[in-house]
This record gives structure tokens, C-alpha cells and sequence, in this order.
């Protein structure tokens, strides 16, 4: 597998913040229209993280107007412009996809100090 | 027709200048070295046979050496031949690489597939079953009748039964080159390939 890690390692993007589920995050993302470009914000909780090397990608959830939203995003993407870590959650497992089952204060995920 | 022995390494992906990611295999082609030059005078077609990944002398038999000498070429492992290359003039002991290829250029690759071992007319010749419910037993996965009775009294030749499934030959054709790696001989193909990882395959361009 060694080559095959190679074969990708020009593309694995250098400097991104380390994170995990539980974690909550802001990712600038890079939006194309024909030939303007804006960024979209999305910010919520890192839910899963899955994949490794360059297929790596990460789930965020948020809840957007009362109804759950989930977002996948490849972690190397070139669309992705930043992502920012806004707080660190205490959570005990790596894939926290009970949230999708609770809701309001239940769903809230405490923060590590 | 141009083409090139290599060996799947396995499937990776690639993102494009705009973001969108694209599906690869990453196959690592040649280098190849023209072992022989077949024209129409003498054997009858035209091709060239390509050699891929040295083989130390004192671990081949001595009919193959001699194949080998005949050209003065090093001997190889892995031997392909490749009909109709593209510039006739190629001679023995000339080395092919993946410069031969472009980025976008449609290519078929050939390879022996993943073996299945013994499987049923569902996953084998993609067969629908029988009804899941309603009363059925024993139908899920059956292959339903299989001709008719007093005529012909007999199975018609090729039907498609339960069987040995994967380990043949196959080609994938349409597939695109998306990235070249020419310091590591490295060709990304759009797409799946037949085979394991590390298995040889073929790759050509596919014309029109």
C-alpha cells in the first residue's frame, strides 16, 4: 500500500487544524458559479471522521430552521478554504451518530475545559 | 495502436483544478522494452512484444533466453504483445514508457479479474431471482426454468447456469487518463480495472 499512499501523498493538504468527533467546527467552502466564486460557511458538530490517506472525509451535522442537517466533506478537498476550530467536545466514542436520534438539550454535546 | 504493459497498484482518487474528485486506479506502466518486432512478411501480422520487470538471468530457462538473445534485450518477466503499434519503425531493445500517453487520452485496459469462486445465476449472469414473498420458498435466488420438455428433451448448449465465476480475461474500454507521473512511471486511469492489486494488466489506447 505503500506506493499507493505516494501516489497521493502531493495532493494531502499540509496545516489543517487537528479535530475530532465531538468537536465543533466552521468550514469555509468554496462555491463555484459559473465565474464568480463566494465561500459558504457551514458550521456544526464533527460527527464521524472515516477513511484515511487521501480518502479521508469527515461528517458535520447542524441543526439548520428546527431540521437536522449533515454534511460530508473530503478532508484534502481543494474547495475547502478553512476550517476552524470553535470548541472541543467530551464525547466517548468516534462516531457520534446517536445525535440523529436526540434533540434540543439532549442532542448538546459538553465542552472539554 | 500504442500500448503498455503495467501493474495495478490500486484505486485512489484524484481531485481536479476545480474540486470535483475524480475516481482513480493508479497502475504503475512500465518501463517496457520492445523484445520483438513481428511484421506481416514473416509471422504473418503485424505487432510489437513488449517485456515488463526484469528477471535475473540464472532464474530463466534457457529456450526463453534464447528468445531473449535473439534481440540482445534483457530478459523479463511479464511478456505482451501489442498489435499494430503505432510507428512501425520500432525496433528491438527500444524502451516504452508512459510518455506514450497524454492526459485525456481514452484508453482499454485488459486483465485477468478477481476469481469468484463457485457462484449462482444472480451474481454470475446478474439473473432477478424469484419473488421475495407472496408464498415462495425456496425461489429467492433460483434460476427459473430452464427450457422447455418433450422438445427438445435437452438443455440447450450455453445456457447460463451457477458456475466458476471471475479469473478470465476482460477488457474495460472507454476509460480516460487523468494524471502522469512519468519519475515514477505512474499512469492514473479513470476508472476500475480488472484484476487484484498487483496484477499485470495492459493498457491501450482505444482509438476514436
Amino acid at each position: 500500500m505503500d506506493k499507493l499512499a505516494a501516489a497521493a501523498a502531493d495532493q494531502i493538504k499540509t496545516g489543517i487544524p487537528e479535530f475530532k468527533a465531538g468537536d465543533t467546527v466552521a468550514i469555509e467552502y468554496k462555491i463555484i458559479e459559473g465565474s464568480r466564486e463566494r465561500t459558504q460557511r457551514f458550521q456544526g458538530v464533527v460527527i464521524a471522521r472515516s477513511g484515511g490517506g487521501i480518502n479521508e472525509t469527515f461528517t458535520v451535522r447542524k441543526i439548520s430552521n428546527g431540521i437536522g442537517v449533515e454534511r460530508i466533506f473530503p478532508l484534502h478537498s481543494p474547495k475547502i478554504s478553512s476550517i476552524e476550530r470553535i470548541s472541543v467536545g467530551k464525547v466517548r466514542r468516534a462516531k457520534l451518530y446517536y445525535l440523529r436520534s436526540l434533540k434540543g438539550k439532549a442532542a448538546k454535546i459538553k465542552e472539554k475545559r | 495502436m500504442l500500448g503498455i504493459i503495467g501493474k495495478k497498484i490500486g484505486m485512489s482518487q484524484v481531485f481536479e483544478q476545480n474540486g470535483t474528485m475524480v475516481p482513480v486506479t493508479v497502475v504503475e506502466a512500465g518501463p517496457c522494452q520492445v523484445v520483438q518486432v513481428k511484421t506481416p512478411k514473416k509471422d504473418g501480422y503485424s505487432a510489437v512484444q513488449l517485456g515488463f520487470e526484469k528477471k535475473p538471468e540464472k532464474r530463466i530457462n534457457k529456450p526463453m533466453l534464447g528468445h531473449f538473445k535473439a534481440t540482445s534485450t534483457e530478459p523479463y518477466r511479464f511478456l505482451s504483445e501489442i498489435k499494430d503499434f503505432e510507428g512501425d519503425n520500432s525496433k528491438p531493445g527500444d524502451m516504452i514508457t508512459v510518455d506514450l500517453f497524454k492526459i485525456g487520452d481514452t484508453v482499454k485496459v485488459s486483465g485477468v479479474t478477481k476469481g469468484k469462486g463457485f457462484q449462482g445465476v444472480v451474481k454470475r449472469y446478474n439473473f432477478k431471482g424469484g419473488p421475495k414473498s407472496h408464498g415462495q420458498s425456496d425461489r429467492h435466488r433460483a434460476p427459473g426454468s430452464i427450457g422447455a420438455s418433450a422438445y427438445p428433451s435437452r438443455v440447450i448448449k450455453g445456457m447460463k447456469m451457477a458456475g466458476r465465476m471471475g479469473g478470465d480475461n476482460k477488457t474495460v474500454r472507454g476509460l480516460s487518463i487523468v494524471k502522469i507521473d512519468t519519475e515514477n512511471n505512474l499512469l492514473y486511469i479513470k476508472g476500475a480495472v480488472p484484476g487484484t492489486r498487483n496484477s499485470i494488466v495492459t493498457i491501450r489506447r482505444q482509438e476514436r
